[in-house]
């Protein structure tokens, strides 16, 4: 039996999986794609770090800047832990090689590293590789796991966690290729699944995988989510694909207006601001453009090719010359699976959770760019070794396959069953609907109409299945499993949302514009024992 | 306007209709998969060009489905070169083998200062995706699966200019067989790379490492000298002589 199975392939995967595996653990690294597949690899901007290399800063200045945009809701000692670890997992990923963006200052190690302002940040804090950060981390983490290695299992879909009274034992997988479910015993589990922005298909700079599937399976093992109604939206993302524009494009001097060409914002405001002018434009019947025009082709080239590319492949726009149209879309999901502080799941011992898919408390009610890439590294390293530590006095005595058979029969039901009704253009409704009415400006009429809208759709689920037969390389199957994850998590949010009267953060709620101090707390969900595990 | 795929259960090529406009190919294949035919199967990630998920062959030609605008008329095909596990998805493990034969990670890590020049010493090599279109698109794989293939060279090399690693030796002993001098320098790597990164151009860089680290082209040796004469009296060379 394995000490540490890791479900998910992503930053805060590798992360956990090369510590626990450094502390002396067998790991195996469970993912629905490859590891360098995952959404990590889109983060573009930088991870932030209190180096001081270009400037001023300080790790007391970190955790200011952390806990004022958190508003009230994070865990002060896991900033704290977080943002004094910074330095030290910079000086690790420097170690394995990370090809960071340097400064010529003469110095050696990651002192030479480049910083850059971020929104909210009080100093030049976010170190960077060019405009691929992410992509660079989760290479060079994936790099240093086939030195290590460290046994992958790709194309491995997570059904369910496998429990026993409240004690974690390993999880249900289908294997994508060959269609067969497997249960995969471990003494601790780590879930790093990422987040479930995806569930906004549509509008969401996220990865089409991004559909929060642990996050939905912790709630059927038993396990506690929290602060599920915390979704930030990135302002700029291009109209038509919701691609991100990064930020770095106001940074430099870009403008936002409205068609009558006026500019109706500071652009330089926090995210959630300037998500919600730009909102209240759009509702106006005004379409809304990022213009960058003023700043040069040449210009444009050095800073953004990226997204220069992108706007004439996606918009039809040469960003030079035209107006980008640009929409608010959700981003990042700060809500997710409640763990303790040493990233135990709350309700299933053994089992641990890191990265988006895990609310550490760390980001609140509203994430500071360059934070995540931080947390899923400097966290994911604390959960390879407190999962280890908890697999060596973890009974090896394993379960039986009752939950293998169950998920077995659930997966055989949707072959055999009639798919009446086209899943897909639901999946599409639900994310219409959740961008129209538990978007970035909510109120609770609208929170209860999706609510029910919700209801019916899963009501119609029943309805719903697989048109693809095929045993094996079912994509249509994972699609489905996805929609369905998702349908569990829709009203977790919404009802979440409709029970903070209050905005937040990235929660804004028409007729309770003020923060309540009343309301200063967490919104925990855990399902009662007879509804677990399907 | 109407495409063609190859689907793998019949091994024919499938027409499809889509509505006129142009449109990224992998906005296409959802749409079809969405709307017509969910047998299609294909794979995705991030359709921002950064995942390396979708690459796909149109019209013979290496593109990522999310960075490729639909023309009519096309024909797509999955990559070349890797089992098909199913209409455009293949399997890439043996991107995973050719890292690890490779060892492209930092062996011996050492402290360094490093510069902006530095950074741009590898940048671009770092920029890969793991795409696998360069395996798609390189010759030597009709010949030798077992060559370890551009994108593991262009990040083996990449680790060897590191500053940080100490031990390059170690890198370029492991990229000797089925590496380095396999490769027949015909570029079709660099000509489809989506990051416009230049594998045929590591891949020289790693023969000049290899010649400073006492290594020569194996097939030189043997068909300019024939058989060493070990007893000095021809015009061969005596390989043990010292030089
Ligand atoms: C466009 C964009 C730009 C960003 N820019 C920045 C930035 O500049 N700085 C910053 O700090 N943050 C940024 N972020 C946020 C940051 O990238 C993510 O929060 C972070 O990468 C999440 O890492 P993760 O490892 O938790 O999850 P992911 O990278 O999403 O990995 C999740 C893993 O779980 C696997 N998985 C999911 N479901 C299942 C299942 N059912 N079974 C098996 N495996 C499963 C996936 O295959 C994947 O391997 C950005 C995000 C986006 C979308
Ligand atoms: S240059 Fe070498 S590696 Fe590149 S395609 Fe040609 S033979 Fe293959
Ligand atoms: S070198 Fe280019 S073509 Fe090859 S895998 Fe990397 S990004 Fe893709
Ligand atoms: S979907 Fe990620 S590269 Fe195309």
């Amino acid at each position: 039996m394995i000490d540490v199975l890791i479900i998910g392939s992503g930053g805060a995967g590798l992360t956990a999986a090369l510590a626990a595996k450094h502390a002396g653990a067998s790991v195996a690294v469970a993912g629905k794609a490859y590891p360098t597949n995952s959404q990590t690899s889109m983060a573009q901007g930088g991870m932030n770090a209190a180096l001081g290399n270009v400037g001023e800063d300080d790790i007391d200045s970190h955790i200011a800047d952390t806990v004022k945009s958190a508003k009230g809701l994070c865990d002060e000692a896991m900033v704290r832990y977080m943002c004094e670890n910074a330095p030290g997992t910079i000086a690790w990923l420097e170690r394995l090689g990370v090809p960071f963006s340097r400064l010529d200052n003469g110095k050696s190690g990651t002192q030479t590293i480049a910083q850059r302002q971020m929104g909210g940040a009080s100093a030049k804090r976010a170190c960077y590789a060019q405009d691929y950060t992410g992509l660079k981390i989760l290479h060079t983490l994936y790099d240093t796991c086939l030195k290590e290695e460290i046994d992958f299992l790709d194309e491995h879909y997570l059904l369910n966690l496998v429990t026993n009274e409240g004690t974690v034992k390993g999880a249900t997988f289908l294997d994508i290729r060959t269609g067969e479910v497997k249960q995969i015993s471990a003494r601790s589990v780590i879930i790093a699944t990422g987040g479930y922005g995806a569930l906004y298909h549509g509008f969401t700079t996220n990865a089409y995988g991004s559909t929060g599937d642990g996050v939905a399976a912790v709630l059927r093992a038993g396990g506690a989510v929290s602060d599920m109604e915390f979704i930030q939206f990135h302002p700029t993302a291009l109209k038509h694909s919701s691609i991100l524009v990064s930020e770095s494009a106001r940074g430099e001097g870009g403008y936002l207006v409205n068609e009558k060409g006026e500019r109706f914002v500071d652009e330089l405001k926090p995210r959630d601001e300037v998500a919600r002018a730009i909102f209240s434009q759009i509702q106006e019947g005004q379409r809304v453009f990022l213009d960058v025009r003023h700043l040069g082709e040449e210009k444009l080239m050095e800073l953004l090719p990226q997204e220069v590319e992108l706007c004439k492949l996606h918009e039809h726009v040469d960003p030079a010359k035209e107006l980008i149209p640009i929409q608010p879309v959700a981003h990042y999901t700060m809500g997710g699976i409640e763990v303790d502080q040493a990233l135990e799941v709350q309700g299933i011992k053994g089992c641990f959770a890191v990265g988006e898919c895990s609310n550490v408390k760390v980001h609140g009610a509203n994430r500071l760019g360059g934070n995540s890439l931080l947390e899923i590294t400097a966290f994911g390293k604390l959960a390879g070794e407190h999962a280890y530590q908890y697999a060596l006095d973890a009974s090896s005595q394993p379960v039986d396959d009752t939950q293998q058979q169950k998920d077995a029969e659930a997966i055989e039901a949707l072959y055999t069953q009639k798919a009446g009704v086209n899943f897909y253009p639901y999946r599409e409704k639900l994310g219409n609907l959740f961008y129209n009415k538990v978007g970035i400006v909510r109120d609770n009429a609208h929170l209860h109409d999706a609510l029910n809208e919700v209801s019916a759709m899963q009501e119609m689920q029943k309805e719903m299945g697989i048109s693809d037969k095929s045993r094996s390389n079912n994509q249509n199957l994972i699609d489905f499993l996805e929609f369905q994850n998702a349908l569990i998590l829709a009203p977790m949010i919404i009802t979440s949302a409709i029970a903070r009267d209050e905005s937040r953060g990235a929660h804004y709620k028409v007729g309770f514009e003020q923060e309540d101090e009343a309301l200063k707390k967490h919104t925990v969900i855990q399902w009662k024992k007879e509804t677990t595990c399907k | 306007m109407q495409i063609k795929i190859l689907r793998s259960e019949t091994n024919t090529h499938q027409s499809y209709t889509l509505p006129a406009g142009e449109i990224p190919l992998l906005n296409a294949l959802s749409y079809i998969k969405e709307t017509q035919d969910a047998t299609l199967t294909f794979s995705a990630g991030c359709r921002a060009s950064v995942c390396g998920t979708c690459a796909v062959r149109v019209n013979g030609r290496e593109e990522l489905a999310c960075a490729y605008k639909v023309k009519p008329g096309d024909i797509i095909e999955p990559l070349q070169y890797h089992p098909v596990l199913r209409d455009l998805k293949v399997d890439k493990h043996r991107a995973k083998e050719t890292l690890l034969k490779s060892t492209a990670w930092l062996h011996t890590s050492q402290e360094a200062s490093l510069t902006h020049r530095d950074e741009k010493l590898s940048e671009r090599q770092t920029d890969c995706i793991l795409c696998d279109s360069c395996y798609s698109a390189c010759p030597v794989y009709a010949v030798n699966p077992d060559f370890l293939g551009p994108f593991a060279l262009t990040r083996a090399y990449r680790y060897t200019t590191d500053k940080r690693e100490s031990n390059a030796k170690n890198i370029i002993d492991n990229v000797q067989s089925n590496g380095v001098w396999d490769c027949i320098l015909c570029g079709e790597c660099t000509a489809v790379c989506p990051k416009s990164i230049d594998p045929k151009m590591d891949i020289t860089m790693l023969r000049g490492l290899s010649v400073q680290e006492g290594y020569q082209d194996p097939s030189f040796t043997t068909q300019s000298f024939g058989t060493p004469d070990f007893g000095g009296g021809g015009f061969g060379f005596d390989p043990n002589a010292g030089f």
